[in-house]
């Protein structure tokens, strides 16, 4: 009983370095001896794109083409270069999709802004629809209906049902 | 009836566009590079490593500058219709030897039917296809007189798309 509580802790303990390690393996290649550098190296890689499995990062992926661009990250970070250096540098090549935050202009307005006319749009039908059911609770009764409603608040009292 | 027909024409609306969407390619991205100079580059050459090989060599001519390795599969897919292409001497045909091994390369081209090219630029780092903005190998750039990349190809070149895409382009360039 006890030996298995110990070898299950032992497989998970096990399981759970081999995923951190490979979790780690993609970026621990490079050794940045300034904290800084490092962080900024994390954060572009990150926020860029890799171009040949594309839902990944260039952080994550294991792509021959990510390494390549992780390395001159690598060196261009180590080199100081400033982050519109390094974003120019791999717009230039690969364009706008290799930025998972695409720059506000005019072919991306929709992108940017459309959420928020959905929003802005969804509000004013809603408040519309609100004043609309609100309007017609607020109607008056004719005298007609009013006589009716009487008649059958009349009945209701003579004859309660069961 | 507005009530209906509005939600369904928002909902076709959002179909066609859904449905567009589906027939587009996702690894087609356009390149940065059309009418830009081409991306200088110094490199040896696959089968004269002494010698260098430059985007200088691109002045003065109508070329296409092909991304190859020999460990990329759709490349020999693409390599029959190259070797007819060198035939057909329409265009000079350039290689970009790309993150390969001297001998893999030599011998794959001696394996598949020969040599189309000019002349191959050998990148065995791969930092020269970075510059070009290579993704996704092979790759096919179409560049003009004066250097300038006018085209891209993403993916194996054959007949069909040679003759509607690329062809057209080339003839248009020639008589510049």
């Amino acid at each position: 009983m006890k030996s298995s509580i110990l070898s299950r802790r032992l497989l998970s303990g096990i399981l759970l370095l081999i995923f951190v390690l490979s979790a780690q393996a993609a970026i621990v290649a490079f050794k940045f001896t300034d904290p800084a550098k490092e962080a900024r190296f994390q954060k572009f890689g990150n926020e860029l794109r890799c171009l040949v499995c594309q839902n990944e990062s260039l952080a994550d992926s294991n792509a021959q083409l990510a390494l390549d661009l992780r390395r001159v990250l690598y060196k261009m970070i180590e080199n100081n270069a400033t982050d519109k250096q390094i974003i120019s540098f791999m717009v230039n090549r690969y364009g706008d999709f290799i930025l998972y935050k695409p720059p506000v202009e005019p072919s991306t307005w929709l992108l940017w802004f459309g959420p928020f006319v959905l929003v802005v749009i969804g509000l004013i039908i809603l408040f519309r629809v609100v004043r609309n059911t609100r309007k017609q609770a607020d109607t008056e009764l004719t005298a007609e209906e009013q006589k009716q409603l009487d008649l059958l608040l009349k009945n209701e009292k003579e004859e309660p049902r069961v | 009836m507005a009530r209906f027909l509005i939600p369904l024409a928002l909902f076709i609306a959002l179909a066609v566009f859904l449905g567009i969407g589906l027939t587009k390619d996702p690894r087609l991205l356009p390149s940065p590079l059309i009418n830009k100079q081409a991306p200088a580059f110094d490199l040896p050459r696959l089968f004269q490593p002494e010698q260098k090989i430059s985007q200088k060599e691109f002045i003065g001519k109508v070329s296409i500058f092909n991304v190859w390795a020999s460990w990329c599969g759709a490349c020999r897919q693409e390599h029959p219709f190259m070797m007819s292409l060198s035939r057909k001497n329409e265009v000079t045909i350039f290689g970009l030897n790309y993150k390969d091994n001297r001998k893999d390369a030599q011998r794959w081209l001696a394996d598949f039917g020969g040599n189309p090219y000019t002349a191959i630029a050998f990148d065995k780092s791969g930092r020269t296809g970075i510059d070009w903005g290579v993704y996704g190998v092979p790759e096919t750039f179409i560049i003009d007189k004066k250097g300038r990349i006018r085209y891209k190809q993403v993916g194996p070149l054959y007949p069909q798309v040679w003759q509607e895409k690329l062809l057209p382009i080339i003839k248009k360039l020639q008589a510049e």
